[in-house]
Formats: structure tokens, sequence, C-alpha cells
């Protein structure tokens, strides 16, 4: 029997997707035997062409990561979405947009500007842009169009599954390959991860307490944290409670907060604005200065509640952007 | 015939073969090249003859971190700024808590230092033992002319021993371990912050990594040996690295510690021109009175040069503005090691190449063993420090911010990160100049000359086009894919269309 097919691409993303992919590659390798690799760009041959030969399904899975910033990678998206039986955002930026979500907040225009004019490192009086279309000397080339904003894969093609995490880690991984190949899928559109939150599965769950009464927000910067207390007893934004379990508490292992790169869980429909109600509703103090003084503690609550997830909150964008 | 008809006649002749010439001309698509974080590509056009008039090296992409980066915590930086990229994200993570540290105006206590130290020094470990084995070792230890099924990893193995594959995967895993025992995760990890980090190394875990850090030791000279007796001794390897397709006289660029010495963590940037004499001296805050970024409109990708003399194209030999960064450049920049056994590889290294400066880009693979050896050196340093066990991580920042900047060496070269914050601490101007970057410039200029060096009579081959990206392959730029080639097929694929611009020829590396 012929082994099913599976592709890896990436889109708008960092290359770290991929490194767990590897990571996991030691570890799984009786599995990887079990099917057959027809695009992974990085790694084995590469044809835009065998893709296009192949029938309508004939990719089993795709695992995509990275966010659709540009022309070619919307193609590229929407060409393996036809020849997949299953698309598989994998990965926060495929998932929700990602940290490079987070350009949702300006305009393409803003960012042509400052990397090849506003930068002070930059030296062109001529203000040159990089184009589309560019011919010098009779040579013609040609660049993909940056799109006006950063998209989820969910926002250009259709998706079947997730798999959360900037990165993914190994183990999430092995998991979704091997529900996939077994067939013990569950319901189309499931994140494949733990449907909890984090605080469930963290090492300092014991010492969170019931009501956290907050009475300021520290950053991490400001203050020498305890290694083994929750975070938000300490004060310091935690995105542990808005979300989703099966990093295994990673960063708190380097005694840092968690930053929210798995995503809500199921019953929550935006991050963000789950991670400021329970906020809100911890404070300590009752009255409008008082709750002002706490959340000042907080700076940038857009790229602090929305740092993976921006592109497919609620807010997606500013406005006028 | 009089001489006005004798002129338009000859000039309308002129006009008449251009447009023959132009009509002949050929356009070769490498699309997409591989093995680089991102996407890129190569086009090369070609003349009558089928010769190389013109090949271009283009990113065609853009995420805009410094422009996104405004309005977030300077302390969220090193986390942000890491998601550039997935494979060297410690680099820009340390690059940033650097610039944290400047921005706020705090030292961090000697453990704290040191434990960055430990970590920075442990990944360029791993991370060099990467391309060697993985990216640049298909190509050296197996051979650029050897079948493309096996060049590649298993190739290695295959040439060194399933033993020595093991012990290269494993050897790697264990190194990415102690990264993530300080940093939580290996890719992306948390431990940077003004005046220190996270969370210091406990007495109990000290042995391990001390045994960890002796067998990344004897790792690192055995790689040198591997590369010495695979490459150096093999007279035609010796001369596609010394070959003229692969050579370019430019200027280099590099941090070095008080004595000259290499430093990746810390030191001031000094660069030596095409002579290798000293040409720039300079503290990382001044930056942007000595490098610079030109624009051109065929790629996303800046180009970097030296600001003092100015913009002067894609030009090399006495007086260019080109220069780049990485282990070839470090070496060029510097006067050594601080550390024994790297100090022998170095003096080696520039008797076998035949002197100072190194201009030949391959040499950048010998060069990436020998700081092996010194990252191994400097971990052993590290752990057998009685002060690096000291729960003393960090200093609190008092100060208000205003400015910062932070540079490391990467594995792939020198990193400058630049931030400007309100008096809360939140980022108002981020600059990021990246190793790739400063390496744009000259890595277009070697693509060029090796499809010029390679490309005769319109003849498009397999071999060639695994040689013309070795030209970039030599500098890691960036390369996401050091890690992604297990399977080891080099994905490459180049269409030859005619002067209609129709498709005429295809050719792949299978």
């Amino acid at each position: 029997m012929a082994k099913p097919k599976v592709a890896f691409y990436w889109c708008a993303s960092c290359g770290g997707c991929e490194e767990t992919v590897v990571d996991l590659a030691e570890d799984i390798l009786g599995l990887v035997e079990k099917v057959e690799i027809v695009l992974w760009p990085v790694a084995m041959d590469f044809k835009y062409r065998d893709v296009e030969a192949l029938p309508e399904g004939g990719i089993v899975a795709t695992f995509l990561n990275g966010a659709i910033r540009s022309t070619e990678q919307a193609e590229l998206a929407r060409l393996l979405r036809r020849k997949s039986r299953y698309m598989i955002a994998y990965g926060s930026c495929a998932h929700m947009g990602g940290v490079p979500g987070l350009a949702n907040l300006y305009g393409r225009e803003e960012l042509l500007r400052f990397n090849y004019e506003g930068s002070p490192s930059v030296v062109n009086e001529g203000k040159v842009r990089p184009r589309v279309e560019h011919e010098e000397g009779g040579h013609r080339l040609h660049l993909p169009e940056l799109h006006a904003g950063v998209r989820a894969l969910d926002q250009v093609v259709e998706v079947d599954y997730y798999v959360p995490g900037c990165p993914p880690t190994p183990l999430v991984t092995k998991a979704a390959v091997g529900a996939l190949l077994e067939g013990r899928l569950p319901e189309r559109g499931s994140v494949l991860a733990p449907d909890v939150a984090l605080c469930s599965e963290c090492p300092r769950r014991e010492s969170k307490p019931v009501d956290l009464a907050l009475g300021e927000l520290v950053r991490p910067h400001q203050r020498v944290l305890d290694g083994t207390k929750c975070f938000l007893a300490q004060g310091v934004v935690c995105m542990g409670p808005a979300t989703r379990a099966g990093c295994g508490g990673q960063c708190m292992g380097g005694n840092m907060p968690c930053t929210g790169c798995f995503g809500p869980t199921s019953r929550v429909r935006d991050q963000g604005a789950k991670m400021l109600s329970s906020l809100c509703s911890n404070l300590g103090p009752k009255d409008e200065a008082g709750v002002d003084a706490v959340l000042g503690g907080m700076p940038d609550p857009v790229g602090t509640l929305y740092r993976y997830g921006l592109a497919k909150s609620l807010l997606r964008r500013k406005v006028g952007v | 015939m009089n001489e006005a008809a004798k002129q338009a006649f000859n000039a309308g002749n002129l006009a008449a073969n251009a447009a023959v010439g132009a009509a002949r001309r050929r356009r070769v698509s490498i699309d997409p090249i591989t093995r680089l974080e991102g996407h890129g590509k190569i086009e090369i056009f070609l003349d009558e003859g089928g010769g190389v008039e013109r090949a271009y090296f283009q990113v065609p992409e853009l995420r805009g971190f410094e422009v996104f980066a405004v309005g977030r915590p300077a302390e969220e930086m090193p986390q942000i700024t890491s998601r550039i990229c997935g494979v060297c994200p410690t680099a820009h993570h340390m690059a940033a808590t650097k610039c944290l540290d400047s921005l706020y105006g705090v030292e961090p206590p000697a453990a704290g230092r040191k434990i960055r130290e430990l970590v920075y020094h442990t990944f360029m470990l791993e991370d060099h033992a990467l391309h060697v084995y993985v990216l640049g070792g298909p190509d050296f230890i197996v051979g650029p002319e050897a079948p493309a099924a096996e060049r590649n990893i298993v190739g290695v193995i295959g040439k060194v021993g399933v033993e020595v594959g093991k012990r290269v995967i494993a050897m790697r895993r264990r190194l990415r371990e102690l990264i993530a025992y300080f940093g939580g995760k290996v890719v992306h990890p948390v431990l940077g912050l003004p005046g220190g980090v996270s969370k210091g190394l406990a007495k109990e875990d000290l042995p391990r990594f001390q045994a960890l850090a002796q067998e990344g030791l004897e790792f690192a000279q055995f790689t040198l040996g591997v590369f010495k007796d695979l490459v150096l001794k093999n007279p035609e390897y010796v001369k596609l690295i010394t070959g003229e397709a692969y050579t370019h006289q430019t200027c280099y660029l590099g941090m070095v510690d008080g004595q000259n010495k290499v430093n990746f963590y810390d030191g001031q940037l000094r660069v030596v021109d095409v002579g290798g004499k000293e040409l720039m001296k300079f503290a990382g805050a001044k930056y942007l009175d000595y490098v610079a970024e030109h624009v051109e409109p065929w790629s996303y990708m800046k180009f970097t040069y030296l600001k003092p003399l100015g913009w002067r194209g894609f030009v090399e030999g006495a007086g260019t503005s080109v220069y780049s960064v990485a282990p070839l450049a470090r070496l060029n920049a510097s006067e050594g090691f601080t550390t024994p056994l790297a100090q022998r590889a170095y003096d080696e290294y520039f008797t076998v190449l035949g002197g100072k400066p190194v201009h030949h880009t391959l040499a950048n693979h010998y060069a990436r063993v020998v700081e092996m050896v010194y990252a191994a050196e400097r971990m052993v340093e590290l752990l057998n420090d009685p002060e690096i066990t000291s729960p003393e991580v960090r200093v609190i920042p008092t100060r208000t911010p205003v400015e910062g900047v932070g540079v490391v060496e990467a594995p792939r070269g020198t990193l400058i990160h630049h931030y400007r914050t309100d008096e809360r601490g939140v980022i108002t101007m981020a600059n990021l100049i990246v190793a790739t970057a400063h390496n744009a410039t000259r890595i277009a200029m070697s693509v060029d000359r090796a499809a010029k060096g390679l490309i005769r009579e319109g003849k498009v081959t397999e071999g060639l086009l695994n040689k013309v990206e070795m030209a970039f392959r030599a500098y890691d730029p960036c390369l996401g894919c050091a890690t992604h080639s297990l399977p080891g097929h080099l994905p490459l694929e180049a269409r030859v269309y005619n002067h209609r611009g129709e498709l005429v020829d295809l050719v792949r590396r299978d």
C-alpha cells in the first residue's frame, strides 16, 4: 500500500517550527518512515510543479507554519489547500498570526517607509523602494507583493486542525502526527492540544491564590522573581489562566511568565479579552483611580494580551491602518 | 556617403545589433534557493554568448519587526526579537538583552554575566556544529561533485561513520538541554532581563554541565581533526576553497576585546581593510557613524556598507566600502583567541591558507570549526569559574531609560540592536542590523561571481547549481535549514527561458 503523502511548508515565520519538526525526527523516525514527504522546501527537493501535478486531495496532510504576509505565501497556501485532505495550521503564526501579526498595528506603508527611508542606518536620498516589477539594463526582476496586513492561515484558506505553540513542542507535534496517521482525529477545527488552561499543568499552581486581589502589576525587569511562586501572586502578568495547556510550563521553568503562545482553549472566543477580564476581576482596588493605578503597570495591553493572536482576535487591527 | 549619413547609418546598425542582442539574452531562474531562513531566489541573465551578464540574489520577504516593536515594553524585546529567527533565537535574545543593559545603564552581577556567556557559547558550539556536519559538511566532507543523493547528512555519516553521526546528534541534544535549563525553552529562550538573567545555576547541577563542557571540547577538537583530514588533505578541495570564483577582496568586521582577540559576547567592533590593516574600531553604540544600509529596488533585503567610505556599489578591491561578517571575517578582523587550543588552530588556519587576511569565502567553513574550539574552551572556563553558581544573577535597574545599543557576534556575524524608549521603557524606535544584512552586499557579489565563473555558453548543469549555491551557503545566511536537511536533498530547480520568455530547459537536482 502506498504511504500517505505529507507536505511541510512555511510562510511568514522564523524557522522555529521547522526546528521542532527536526527535533522530533530523532524521536519518531518510525513514524516518519510511515509517510512519504512530497514537499519540504528546507529539507527535500522542492517542486511546485510536482505538487501541481498531484490530484486534488493527493496529499493527506499539509503542515503549514507561518502567517500569510505576501502574495506568494497566499498562492502557495491555496495550492496546498487544493491538494490536501487535511490542512494543518502548525505553530502560532499559522494558528493565530503569531508575533508577526503585531504588524497589524501598523500599515504596510509605515513598514516600508521605516525600513527603506526612516531607519537611522539607511542612506537613501533617492527614496528607492523594493518594487514588485523592476527593470534595469534589460533585466526584468520580480518580487512578491506584501499584503496590507498579516493573516492567520484560516483567514486565507480553510483549516482542518491546529497545532499550537511558538513553536509547538516536539511532544504536541508527535501526538498530532500520531492522531493523524492512526485516524484518531477529533472534530474538525480542533486544536490538537489539551483543552484546559495552562494553570492546570503549571509547576507553580499550588501557590496560586484563590483570590489574587492584585494591588499592583509588576513588569518582570522590575523585581527579582521568586522561582517557585505563582507569577500572578507576585503581581506579574502571566497569561496562564487564558492560555491552553500542553507546553509543560516551559517558560516557568526558565523563571519567566507565560506569554500565551498556545492560544485560548475552545471555550474562549478571545484570549486577550479573557485575560483582561480575569485580571480586572482580580484587582484589589475597587475605585477608578485605584484600578487605573494597577493597570498602569501594564503599559502595552495589546502587545501583552495579544502577543501571538492579534490577527485572529476581535481587535484584528488598528483602525485606519 | 557624407559624414552625417555615415554616422546615422552606424548608429542605426548599433541599435539594430543591440536589439538582436537583447532578444538573444536568456534568463536562468533559481527559485527557490533553499536552506535559507525564509525565502530567496537567484536570477541569472545570460548574454548572447551564453555567458553571465549579471546574477541577482533576491530576498522576497519583509516582516517589519522594527516597526511593530514600537509600543512594546522594552523588556519584552529579547523574546519578541527572538521570533526573527527560530534557528538563531539565542543571538537575538542576547543582543536584545545587552541592549536593555545599555538602555537602563545597568551591569549584571558577575554570575549573571557568566551565565549569559555560558548559554551563548553553548549556542555557538551547537549551531556551528550543525553547519559543519549538516549544512557545510555535505559539500566538503562528501564533496561538491558527489551525487546529490549522497551530498547530505546521510552521506556525511557514511563518510565519517555511524558512531560519529550519533555523536553529533547526541551532542546537539545535550547542548540544547543546557540552553533550555536556563532559558526554559531552546527555541525562543526567556532568560534575558536588563541587569542579568532570570535564573541561576544550582550547585548540584554543576558537575553534569562541567562534564558536558569537557565533552564539548573533545568534540570540537575531533571536528577540527575531521575537517583537516577530509578537506585540507584533499588538494581538490583546497583548490576549490582558494579558487577565484569564491574569492573577494573586501573589508571585514568583527567584535574584539581589549587585546583584539575574538569575543562573541562583548567588546569593540573592529574593521580591517583588504590588506588586513585596521581601518576602524568603535564601540557598538557608535555604529551609526560607521555602517549604513543601501536600498536596491530588486530585493527586500538592504545592502550594508562602511559609511565613512560611502556606497561604492558591488565593487571589491582597495578602497571598497563592502565588508563582511561571520567566522571568516572574525578571524581576519582579530588577532587571535584568548584560549590556547583555539589560538593554535587560529595560527594554523592562516599558515595553511597563506597568511592574513584570508579572502576566500569558502574558508568560512574552516574558520567556523576553529571557532567551535573557542566556544567549547570558553564553556569549560565558565563552568570551572566558582562564581558561576552564585545566586546573585540580577541587578534591578533604576535609571530612567532613553536609548541603548546591544551587540553580539551571532554565529553568522555581528548583530546590532538599537532601541529608544519613552520614560516608561516603552519602545519608540527600534533599529536592527542582522548578520545577514552585513553580509548582503558580499553575498550578492559572491553569487554573481560564482555564476559568471561557472556558467559558460549557456550550459547549466546540476553540479553548477550546487556550486552557485555554495557561494551563499558559506555565509550560512541565517539558514533555518542548517538543521533541516536530514533527508539530505538539496532542492533546486533552474528554468531556462528563450528570448520569447518560453521555457526551453529545466534542470533539477534530485
